[in-house]
């Protein structure tokens, strides 16, 4: 007689899960694979093998990737001090916008000096954005994911308004704004390719956030709040003020994911300067296990999957948005499979 | 009356509609104690479930209900996330959405494939129960969806005060452990509300696409779920005051649309942004949210 | 007939037995109190015939009938209702609602029809309530009427009632007996849990105590008298307990000054509390859980701000401090609920290193070794059975208090504050525990001991103050407390002895 008992489970399982959880995705994803006429396996193989086949589409990749691992570590950042900073997407525009006007107002400095203060720009801009929901909740309590959203849809509407007023492009007369200053673009990794410096700068902020994490006071006290804010507050840990920062800092950082879009790749602030990335960034973040490289690792998972569903839609003709379908499924997997943790089967 | 002011009470009517559809769904999932943030993506897919059922079998009511019994489904999948496993709200809401979002467009792909122009279909005819009144003849000429969606309103506040089902999910919301120690199932109390909310929603999606559109846009739903979930915090989580929310909401967008049209200079982004600004300043003032259901957003297991 | 009978109820959680062998009878139309200390038995018993618990042997008897009680529905069939400390209710909905929940027939509800209903079946019962409030605005004594209303609407012809003055002031105790008699004399049963005495002597026909898990005896009312209660409660004249060694004590170090405070719920918890605790010695606070016990540890921990009053450490003032300062003003704390006081997924050294971060940063960061050297050291010197990197939830609660314990002392404190040290471990930890407050007092610390185990505040202590519904009744030197004493402090009825006497 096997029995479910409400225990930890052993050790290995946790190991298991993502491994798991792609099979499980790979087998109800399939079903769909089949309505559009196509073989399952051969769309897997277009998903997780044929990007990294050829140098271009591996880059690729890497580019895809760039936006998700600032705002995978920004959404981890939070959720490591139990804030759920659903507001990386708005974060996220914030930096875009402060970019996009630094970039065409540093039109006289050189790089060196453009950069820094354009990267430096990006990150205050989405502390600001953040800042707002953040004291709602550290001070009133107010949960931090409706104002996160709603903060979201309002930068929406002032990005419009710049676009279609004071930032219009005078050259193209497109919603969008001129083109930041030559010195302000982000240089190419790889020459003639489009990895440019935002992903040099993604793992530059991971390997800072993983410091700050696991080898700082500040991150010891943002993970005891996160896995037990009454027993940190007993220990003297002033749990308001460490949510804050958390908050700010993780602001701070989707900020970055902006600035990379405008400087390396876009050129422009426009309205789709975001796919997503924001959200997906949450899932990147919930498949990592909220450990920097778990996420940086999901964060690129996700960039071969967006890669990949080009490669499906062009070899198989399944639609495009079959990626989209795999990533919240695999999602949604995972998240089922993690409370496995919490049983164990017994025999009786 | 003026014509212009005519004109805008009618449009008002028309844009709120879909948002009391889907305020109306996400209000009896809170009232139960689950924040569904899946909202935008059920109303995404039965925008395009109506559309898709209504394009292949050419009749829209029949496309209406599948948009229904698909809002349905993704509200119990979301109970099933939920309700049954306990995974956190806000991160199983975020991924249906996503999930229902992409497999729409999926699906379209599949259905109607590519082609430069979209397809259509013939929308909902307009009704005019009061025949041809002078000056006021506009406002009364709407789809009997939007009379449905007013008539939900009293429907809904019926339901939520007026039975034991509607008792038992006001239980289920505030205080899970007083309610099961009552004897109530909690689970299946939720897991139903959850069903008619998605059910709601599915409507709201549909009516943009079998009504407003005609025909299924990517942009169709474009952020009205994460207004209704505003919209709630507005109403104080009241059926009656959804509706006043809703036309509030929705009056600001089609007077911001006008004010386009006659060319005036005004930063019309800011006259949509502000609804959602003066729910934050809302939401500042209540502080702890006072009217919200105590236990929404935690989940309720038997131990 | 007995309304009820129960016969040979044994109850096992684990190693411990909470039932042994318990019969107890409830006579019709009588009112019996269920007497007894904290871990004697009695809201175990009781949840066994109201079927949250099952148990492991004996049989329950209703109007002479055996019968199975699996579950609160079995109970109601069988027209047993119970009214638990913590109630029941959903407060934004009104009376009536909450009284019909999970009892209503149909899918309409009519408001009206259901408010004359249930002020009908209040009426007959005599109890003053008006089914269209919302229980929000109700008082802790209106509430706790809608709860019993709740079993007499379903049918209840007993009623079980677990300490139902706890949360109540002196008027609404007296409307609370009120009601009560009315319904004896409707010919219902009442059980009545408590430990407070003079209570039970005033409501109450016939008084059952138990006594660590076992039925001492059943007396009538009119044939005993507070001192036989109190020490059939309690069950000892002395306790026969080496005591430790003679106590120097110094200057008072911790000095509180008309403390009150109030819960979580609200209520007030401590009211006007003037202590005093001395370098070198124990002060125990002997008394029964809910008492305010926990509150005042809390205001010596930083956890709760006082509403007034003053609390001094040496020359600081801490009132309404929080946790660093205390900390930082060399007081030891260690948390009540271990599980609640510690980050369950972070490691033993982590949680060791938390409270003191400051000394493990070197140039910015996290000294790692330096936390890992102080983990080795203090599970070496504690005999911790646990390594550093161990997660701390893993930990067995003997060694997860030692932690807390090796924590609070890691700053050489002045003063240490030790609720419930010993709750739920086993011998070889309680005696660990007990043997290191000692040494601290022996070493001059101060230590302020709140523990339910009267042997154990018998053992440590030097002086004893009873606390007593958020008040100290009395301070005693520990050589000199009787248990008679000490029982009628802790069941309030102190004053009225004296007065007797």
């Amino acid at each position: 007689m096997l029995k479910i008992e409400r225990r930890p489970a052993p050790v290995w399982v946790r190991a298991v899960i993502p491994l798991a959880a792609i099979l499980v995705t790979f087998i109800l994803t399939s079903i769909l694979i089949l309505v559009a006429k196509a073989n399952p396996f051969e769309a897997y193989y277009h998903f997780l093998i044929a990007p990294l086949s050829g140098q271009v589409s591996a880059i690729e990749v890497l580019v895809k990737s760039t936006p998700l691992l600032l705002t995978g570590a920004a959404v981890t950042f939070a959720f490591s001090a139990g804030y759920w900073n659903i507001g990386a997407e708005g974060q996220l525009l914030a930096g875009a916008i402060a970019a996009a006007g630094l970039g065409m107002a540093l039109e006289t400095f050189p790089p060196i000096v453009a950069i820094p203060v354009m990267i430096l720009g990006g990150f205050l801009a989405g502390m600001v954005w953040a800042a707002i929901p953040a004291l709602l909740k550290v001070k009133l309590a107010v949960d931090e994911v409706v104002t996160t959203l709603l903060m979201n849809t309002v930068i929406l509407f002032l990005i419009s308004f710049l676009l279609n007023g004071v930032w219009r492009d005078p050259l193209s007369g497109w919603p969008q704004s001129a083109q930041i200053a030559d010195s302000a673009i982000f240089p190419k990794l790889i020459p003639r390719s489009r990895l440019h410096l935002g992903f040099l700068l993604a793992w530059v902020v991971i390997g800072l956030i993983w410091l700050v994490i696991n080898r700082t006071a500040l991150g010891m006290r943002m993970r005891s709040v996160g896995m037990g804010p009454e027993a940190a507050r007993f220990a003297g840990v002033k749990v308001g003020r460490t949510m804050l920062t958390a908050a700010l800092v993780s602001g701070g950082i989707a900020g970055l994911a902006g600035v990379s879009e405008v400087a390396g790749i876009h050129y422009h602030l426009i309205e789709a300067i975001s796919a997503n990335y924001g959200y997906t960034g949450i899932i990147a973040a919930t498949l990592g296990g909220l450990n920097p490289l778990g996420v940086s690792l999901a964060a690129l998972f996700i960039g071969l999957i967006d890669t990949g569903a080009q490669s499906v839609s062009r070899a198989l003709g399944v639609p495009i948005f079959l990626g989209n379908v795999v990533q919240a499924t695999l999602l949604l997997v995972t998240l089922g499979m993690l409370l496995l943790q919490n049983y164990r089967i017994r025999r009786v | 009356m003026d014509i212009f002011l005519v004109g805008l009470i009618a449009a008002t009517l028309r844009v709120a509609t879909p948002l009391i559809f889907g305020t109306l769904g996400e209000l009896i999932c809170e009232r139960a104690g689950i924040l569904n943030l899946g909202i935008e993506g059920t109303m995404f897919l039965g925008a395009f479930t109506g559309f898709a059922v209504a394009s292949v079998t050419g009749s829209l009511w029949l496309g209406f209900a599948a948009a229904v019994a698909a809002g349905v489904i993704a509200g119990l999948l979301m109970g099933l996330l939920t309700v049954r496993l306990g995974v956190n709200q806000h991160v199983s809401g975020l991924g249906l959405t996503l999930l229902l979002t992409g497999i729409s467009l999926f699906a379209y792909r599949i259905i109607f494939g590519e082609r430069s122009v979209q397809p259509s279909i013939d929308t909902f005819p307009k009704l005019a129960p009061f025949g041809n009144l002078p000056v006021l003849g506009p406002i009364f000429e709407q789809y009997a969806l939007t009379y449905l969606a007013i008539a939900l309103v009293p429907l809904l506040w019926w339901l939520i005060y007026r039975t034991n089902f509607g008792l038992q999910i006001r239980a289920a919301g505030e205080n899970p452990e007083a309610t099961d120690a009552a004897g109530v199932n909690v689970f299946r109390v939720r897991f139903l509300a959850l069903a008619i909310g998605g059910g709601l929603m599915g409507a709201g999606g549909a009516f943009l696409s079998l009504a407003q559109l005609g025909s299924f846009i990517f942009g169709i739903i474009s952020g009205r779920g994460w207004v209704c979930i505003a919209l709630i915090i507005f109403a104080n989580w009241h059926p009656v005051r959804v509706l006043w929310g809703a036309l509030l909401f929705g009056g600001v967008f089609a007077l911001q649309l006008r004010l386009q049209s006659t060319g005036m200079k005004l930063p019309y982004e800011l006259f949509l942004a502000l609804p959602y600004l003066v729910t934050i300043i809302a939401l500042t003032l209540a502080g702890r949210n006072a009217s919200a259901p105590a236990a929404l957003l935690k989940p309720y297991r038997r131990e | 007939m007995y309304a009820v009978e129960l016969k040979g109820i044994t109850k096992r959680f684990g190693p411990v037995i909470a039932n042994n062998h318990i019969d107890f009878q409830l006579k019709l139309g009588e009112i019996q109190a269920l007497l007894g200390e904290n871990g004697a038995g009695k809201t175990t018993l009781m949840r066994i015939l109201y079927g949250l618990y099952h148990a492991d042997e004996g049989k329950i008897v209703v109007n002479d009938r055996e019968v199975q009680i699996r579950s609160p529905r079995d109970a109601i069939v069988n027209r047993i209702g119970m009214v638990t400390q913590h109630f029941t209710l959903v407060p934004t909905l009104t009376v009536a609602e909450n009284v019909a929940l999970g009892y209503t027939q149909g899918f309409h509800l009519d408001p009206k029809k259901l408010e004359a209903d249930v002020a009908a079946s209040a009426k007959r019962f005599g109890i003053e309530i008006d089914p269209h409030a919302l229980v929000r605005h109700l008082s802790v004594g209106e509430r706790q009427r809608v709860e019993i209303l709740k079993s007499l609407y379903r049918d209840a012809r007993v009623l079980i009632l677990d300490e139902p003055t706890a949360v109540l002031v002196p008027q609404e105790v007296d409307v609370l007996f009120a009601t009560l008699n009315r319904l004896r004399e409707d010919g219902m049963s009442l059980v009545f849990i408590s430990h407070k005495l003079y209570e039970v002597m005033a409501i109450c026909d016939r008084i059952s105590v138990l006594r660590d898990g076992k039925a001492v005896g059943t007396v009538e009312k009119e044939k005993t008298s507070q001192s036989e209660l109190a020490r059939l409660m309690v069950g000892r004249e002395t306790f026969g307990v080496t005591r430790q060694g003679e106590n120097h004590p110094g200057k008072p170090l911790l000095r509180l000054d008309r403390v009150s405070a109030v819960d979580k719920k609200g209520l007030p918890a401590l009211k006007n509390i003037t202590l005093e605790v001395c370098q070198g010695e124990i002060l125990g606070i002997a008394g029964v859980s809910g008492n305010g016990q926990t509150e005042l540890a809390q205001v010596l921990s930083g956890t709760l701000k006082p509403s007034s009053g003053e609390i001094r450490v040496g020359e600081k003032k801490l009132t309404g401090a929080d946790p660093a300062e205390f900390t930082a003003a060399r007081v030891g704390r260690i948390p009540e609920d271990r599980h609640g006081g510690v980050v369950g997924e972070m490691s033993v050294a982590d949680n060791l290193a938390l409270e003191n971060l400051d000394k493990f940063v070197r140039s910015g960061m996290l000294d790692r070794k330096a936390i890992l050297e102080n983990a080795k050291r203090l599970i070496a010197e504690y005999q911790i059975k646990a390594s550093p990197t161990d997660r701390i939830r893993t930990l067995s609660g003997g060694n997860m208090q030692k932690v807390l314990l090796a924590r609070a002392l890691a700053r050489d404190p002045l003063l240490i504050i030790a609720p419930q040290p010993t709750r739920g471990l086993d011998v070889g930890a309680t005696d660990y525990v007990r043997k290191k407050l000692l040494e601290q007092r022996d070493a001059g610390t101060a230590v302020l001991l709140v523990s339910e185990d009267l042997d154990e505040i018998m053992a440590l202590s030097d002086r004893i103050a009873v606390i007593y519904e958020g008040q100290i009744v009395g301070v005693v030197a520990a050589r000199d407390a009787t248990a008679e004493q000490l029982g009628l402090m802790m069941s309030g009825a102190w004053e009225v002895a004296h007065a007797e006497n």
